[in-house]
């Protein structure tokens, strides 16, 4: 077991390091460099400012130097903001998106996992209808409009919640609903088509004819079985809150990562962008390899070759 | 004898987007104290629906319509949630059909087993428990229990998941235990193995047997009464001996001459009358064999005949026992 994971930590690491490899690459042959624009530098401006940053040099020495950075954690320096670091911008934004994105996942699961339940316990009755529309909503239309509907009604309206920051608790109630929405209303489908599959296996039988109460089949027997397929899309689901919360960011304004990324995007801070990305990807990768573990944990049968 | 458990009439359906499949359509019969019943008939005859209907382990889209059960005087098919689960796997325990899947892939068999028995009696401790398990999978044969207590059933053969599933119905000593086609997936060494624990339980604790099967041959081995089914009705029951020696029923003559004289042979699955089962959705108004059956005439076709007394304990649906019956040319061929 223990060699199973340090298997996947090896190949978790090549698989970053390509990641790295490509996004250097991909940045680097993007026409044009981070000091063109559209106010004219003159030439020796832009080759004092190549050369404080080391872009005359070869492209595989500028790598490896990356490289080296990365390893040692450090991103390098903004391109666009002087005296800035990458590492400042993931610093700054990171911690309030981590906060969002961990608060949205708490909602996720407690609000996704019952509803499941409840729509597969009564299947086909009126909580079962009600549950699968509010779902079919939540998975058909983008949070952004979602988002939109919901400051109309709430901020505008009502008058009951702020329409952007997240300075007190009430401010995070809209950006939660709408970054967590399309993964509650995706994760209760899939618990109640899963729950109602097992439901329907021999063991149930076996475990009712056993005399256990239909509270005891669920909770002992179902359940356990039935989350398999929800924590294997538990990785992906979290990659899904955190490209999402780009678009809510911005709509809400909150100060996290998503919004550097998106800044920095289009004012082609290569470094920006490279390090957000091998930040984000190291993020996810980790979020897999802990899934993957839950996964082994509950599930006998996976094999650790 | 008295018996402890009357099934009469018992009337099973299920109600599908294809309409009402009527699977069991009015099942009669008795298991006396001790004694062990073989069910017998084709797939599809409706033997294991009778037997999820006395612990009422339908799916979802199937219904008791008629009849009663009587278990111990109590009228089953009458009996609320509660009561029903003190009665399942304390009193009645079954044995299911496939043992592969009848178990829960993600808990350790062990504390399947254990499971059953705490949850009829909660006073015992773990390791009393434990004791039991170990002591019942000893019984049924499963080597070094003690290492296999904590295994999983992916571990298992089917065989050895099959003993796991009998330990688990032996766990509260039942009064009846439903052993649904046990042997049916199990190559023949371990069938017979299994058979002989069966016979040595009911001698053991007295335990009354029904016992489902595909097998006449099997039959003879353990039962003392058996039940023939055929499209959700009871063609023939009888004796043993009655049934191999004297049998009225076209259908028991098919199954008898589909008995494997080769023990090599046996438990395939041989269908060596030709034809094939009645759509339930739609059951014949007549006999339901009567469309495979080489005696068959005009009347068997348009009326069901009746379950009568043919002897001592022996009773049969024909109309080929009926003195009074047309006896015209066979509509059939
Ligand atoms: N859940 C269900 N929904 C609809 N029809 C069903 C269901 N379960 C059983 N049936 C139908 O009821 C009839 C009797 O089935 P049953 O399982 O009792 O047969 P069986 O005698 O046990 O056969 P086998 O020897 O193959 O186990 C069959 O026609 C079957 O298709
Ligand atoms: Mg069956």
């Amino acid at each position: 077991m223990w060699k199973y994971f340090a298997k996947r930590l090896g190949m978790m690491a090549v698989a970053l390091f390509f990641i790295i490899l490509l996004t250097f690459i991909i940045m680097h042959s993007i026409p044009g460099g981070p000091f063109t624009s559209d106010r004219k530098v003159s030439a020796e401006v832009e080759a004092a400012l190549n050369a404080k940053y080391n872009l005359d040099a070869p492209l595989y020495e500028q790598f490896f130097d990356y490289l080296g950075g990365v390893l040692r954690g450090d991103f390098g320096p903004s391109y666009e903001y002087t005296g800035k670091s990458v590492n400042d911008f993931i610093a700054n934004g990171f911690p309030v998106s981590a906060k969002l994105g961990v608060i949205t996942m708490v909602f996720v699961l407690l609000a996704s996992i019952p509803m499941g339940i409840l729509a597969a316990v009564k299947n086909g009755k009126w909580q079962d209808m009600a549950v699968m529309a509010v779902a079919t909503i939540g998975v058909t239309i983008p949070s952004f409009v979602i988002a939109s509907v919901l400051i109309y009604i709430f901020s505008f309206r009502l008058n009951w919640l702020p329409t952007y920051g997240v300075d007190t608790w009430k401010g995070y109630i809209l950006p939660v609903i709408a970054l967590g929405g399309y993964s509650v209303s995706y994760l209760a489908r899939l618990m109640r088509s899963s729950l109602l599959e097992v439901m329907g296996q021999d063991y149930i039988r076996t475990a009712r004819a056993k005399g256990l109460s239909e509270t005891k089949v669920i909770l002992r027997h179902a359940m356990r079985n039935a989350l398999i397929p929800v924590i294997t899309v538990l990785g992906p689901t979290v990659a899904n809150l955190l490209t999402g919360s780009f678009v809510v960011e911005k709509i809400f304004a909150i100060p996290g990562l998503g919004v550097h990324f998106v800044n920095s995007v289009s004012q082609r801070d290569y470094t920006t962008i490279m390090g957000v990305t091998i930040f984000y990807a190291t993020f996810l990768l980790a979020m897999i390899f802990i899934v993957d573990v839950f996964y082994c944990l509950i599930d006998p049968r996976i094999k650790y070759e | 004898m008295e018996p402890i458990l009357q099934v009469e009439n018992l009337k099973t359906s299920f109600f599908t987007s294809n309409g009402e499949v009527q699977a069991v359509r009015g099942v009669s019969f008795s298991v006396e104290k001790g004694d062990i019943l073989g069910i017998v008939g084709e797939s599809g005859s409706g033997k294991s629906v009778t037997s999820m209907s006395i612990l009422k382990l339908l799916a979802d889209t199937g219904k008791i319509k008629e009849g009663t059960i009587l278990f111990e005087g109590q009228d089953l098919t009458k009996m609320g949630k509660a009561q029903m689960r003190k009665i399942r796997g304390e009193k009645i325990a079954m044995i299911f059909q496939d043992p592969m899947s009848s178990l829960n892939p993600l808990i350790p068999v062990g504390k399947q087993v254990a499971e059953m028995i705490k949850e009829h009696h909660p006073e015992k401790k773990k390791d009393e428990l434990k004791r039991e398990v170990l002591d019942l999978f000893s019984r049924v044969r499963i080597p070094e229990p003690e290492k296999r207590y904590n295994s999983y059933p992916h571990e298992f053969s089917g065989g050895m998941r099959q003993r796991v599933m009998i330990a688990m119905a032996l766990g509260n000593k039942p009064d009846l235990l439903i052993a649904d086609e046990p042997t049916t997936a199990l190559d023949v060494t371990i069938q017979d193995q299994i058979l002989k624990q069966l016979r040595g339980l009911q001698k053991e604790f007295g335990t009354s047997i029904i016992f489902i099967t595909h097998d006449l041959g099997v039959v003879a081995e353990l039962c003392t009464r058996v039940i023939v089914m055929y499209g959700g009705l009871v063609m023939e029951e009888a004796r043993i001996d009655d049934i191999f020696e004297d049998p009225k029923h076209p259908y028991t003559l098919g199954l008898l001459a589909s008995i494997p004289k080769l023990e090599q042979d046996k438990g395939q699955r041989l269908s060596p009358i030709p034809g094939s089962p009645p759509d339930m959705t739609n059951p014949p108004v007549g006999c339901p064999f009567a469309p495979r059956c080489p005696y068959a005439r005009n009347i068997c076709a348009a009326e069901c005949p009746e379950f009568k007394e043919v002897g001592e304990g022996h009773r049969s649906r024909c109309w080929l026992l009926d003195p009074e019956a047309p006896s015209d040319h066979n509509p059939f061929r």
